[in-house]
């Protein structure tokens, strides 16, 4: 199969980027920095990613909204225009089709953003479940790019290509503004680092001179590109969900820790399948722990609890701004709780690990909770 | 200096041999967090794993360039496997190694050819 490029593929290689397949793309696992480098710049300072291989579904008509609620285990109908929501949108057993981001921009208009492993299945999926909805399901996935600022200095850097004060951005709301002259963006203030920061989207033939835009503003308050290495281990320490390791067709989003993006005040596709769940107890739990021997965990590495092996790890790294080797995994639900002990099987060895409690990375930074 | 195709490199090093990664699987690597290398005083056939090298990204083995036995694993490397990412083909060995066969070091690339063979990949 022919690897796809994102519009700012041309990029890469003048900013020194380490091109690497990825779930279909061509990508950049690092740029000129080493990945913890990559890292700290983005928990120090900021750092601009090239996400134009994610997914964008556009639903659009008299439904759309009523759809997306019937889609997505959230409840977009309690979103005000303009504001966000995280969910996953579940198959009839309950397990997740994807996760995702719902942008809520009317009753007539919510856009679903997507990963790009699964914009296929996705869009298949959500054509099979229109029914007698009324509504238009389009897959702008080829016309979209997406670049992320993310970091403490991601607002200073992205105010100096607009006039509209990005303060008024709340937390999980977007605005449709305009970037240096005349590109239509849509910006909201949603991120996959645990930072505070922007996710942009606009045209794909716009992509090159805003990103170029972006770094001049950067230039001096310390901006990287950064790739998709230390894109997962700033998600990996904030614990936030990679599609394929924590969550997949057969996992629930109950499991995941995820209750919180379900709600149960409205019917939705794999509704009773967790209810059923709820009601007979959960199997297994999605936790985070800490190696107290040295060695680290690794994606597949089998978890054991009292000599029996319990689970398995779903990723795992020394994580660079902690300076700690953790790992999340799946163990039964009744040892799910922090300070219990386990082992994790590394190449043949048995080494202790310890349960703690999660997200590992927690920015204690001010957030406006609505838009202004 | 000699290089394997799974870009281990082995020299001659006063009495003894050193083996390490060479600086083009340092760099694909990127940043190394640990380095696990089979026990001293055991012996190893050529193309089997010698070791596991972790960095940020993944878990990657290495392999033995000849049929060796380890004589003494780098000290330095334990605490500091960052040594590797900073001189890869020189403070960054590995191990102090004996080959087994000193003739079948002349079946590895040596600077010249595994430059070549960078080329291609």
């Amino acid at each position: 199969m022919e690897l796809k490029r994102t519009p700012l593929f041309d990029l890469y290689s003048e900013n020194g980027g380490h091109v690497v397949p990825f779930a279909g793309w061509e990508m950049p696992v690092r740029f000129n920095a080493s990945i913890s480098e990559e890292h700290l710049a983005v928990r120090e300072k900021a750092g601009i990613f090239d996400v134009s291989h994610m997914g964008e579904i556009l639903l659009q008509g008299k439904d759309a909204l009523s759809f997306a609620n019937y889609l997505i285990t959230n409840d977009v109908r309690k979103l005000q225009d303009g504001q966000v929501c995280y969910s996953v949108m579940c198959n009839d057993r309950g397990g997740a089709v994807d996760d995702l981001l719902a942008y809520k921009f009317g009753e007539s208009k919510v856009m679903l953003v997507v990963n790009a492993s699964n914009i296929d299945k996705d869009h298949e999926w959500i054509l099979s479940k229109r029914g007698n909805f009324n509504v238009d399901i389009k897959n702008i996935s080829e016309e979209m790019a997406q670049i992320a600022v993310q970091g403490p200095k991601a607002q200073e850097i992205l105010q100096k290509t607009t006039t509209f004060e990005l303060d008024k951005i709340g937390f999980f709301f977007f605005k449709e503004i305009v970037l240096g002259e005349g590109i239509n963006a849509i910006v909201s203030r949603t991120g996959y680092t645990g930072e505070d920061g922007f996710e942009v989207y606009l045209s794909s033939v716009n992509a090159i001179a805003l990103w170029n835009m972006i770094m001049k503003a950067g230039k001096n308050l310390g901006l990287q590109p950064i790739g998709l290495g230390a894109r997962d281990t700033l998600r990996f320490e904030a614990k936030l969900m990679l599609y394929g390791n924590e969550l997949d067709d057969e996992t629930s989003p109950l499991s995941a820790g995820l209750s919180w993006a379900v709600s149960f005040e409205k019917d939705f596709v794999g509704k009773d399948a967790l209810l059923k769940q709820q009601a007979d107890g959960l199997k297994k739990y999605l936790v985070g722990f800490e190696m107290s021997e040295r060695a680290i965990p690794r994606h597949g590495y089998a978890i054991y609890c009292g000599g029996e092996k319990v689970g398995a790890v779903t990723s795992g790294t020394f994580a660079p701004f902690l300076q700690k080797n953790l790992g999340l995994g799946y163990v039964p639900y009744e040892i799910r709780k922090s300070g219990t002990e386990i082992e994790i099987e590394v190449r043949g060895e048995m080494k202790k690990a310890l349960i703690v409690k999660t997200p590992f990375y927690k920015k204690q930074y001010k957030k406006t909770k609505e838009n202004i | 200096m000699r290089y394997s195709k799974t870009h281990e490199w082995i020299d001659k090093v006063g009495e003894h041999y050193r083996v390490g990664i060479s600086n083009y699987a340092q760099e694909h690597l990127s940043d190394l967090t640990f380095v696990e290398c089979i026990p001293e005083n055991t012996s190893v056939e050529k193309g089997k794993r010698m070791g596991t090298i972790e960095s940020v990204k993944s878990a990657e083995d290495f392999y033995a360039p000849c049929s060796l036995k380890i004589i003494k694993i780098n000290p330095a490397i334990a605490d500091t496997p960052e040594i590797i990412n900073k001189d890869a083909e020189k403070d960054g060995w590995i191990a102090e190694v004996r080959p087994t066969d000193e003739k079948e070091l002349e079946e590895l690339m040596d600077a010249a050819a595994y430059k070549e063979y960078l080329k291609g990949l």
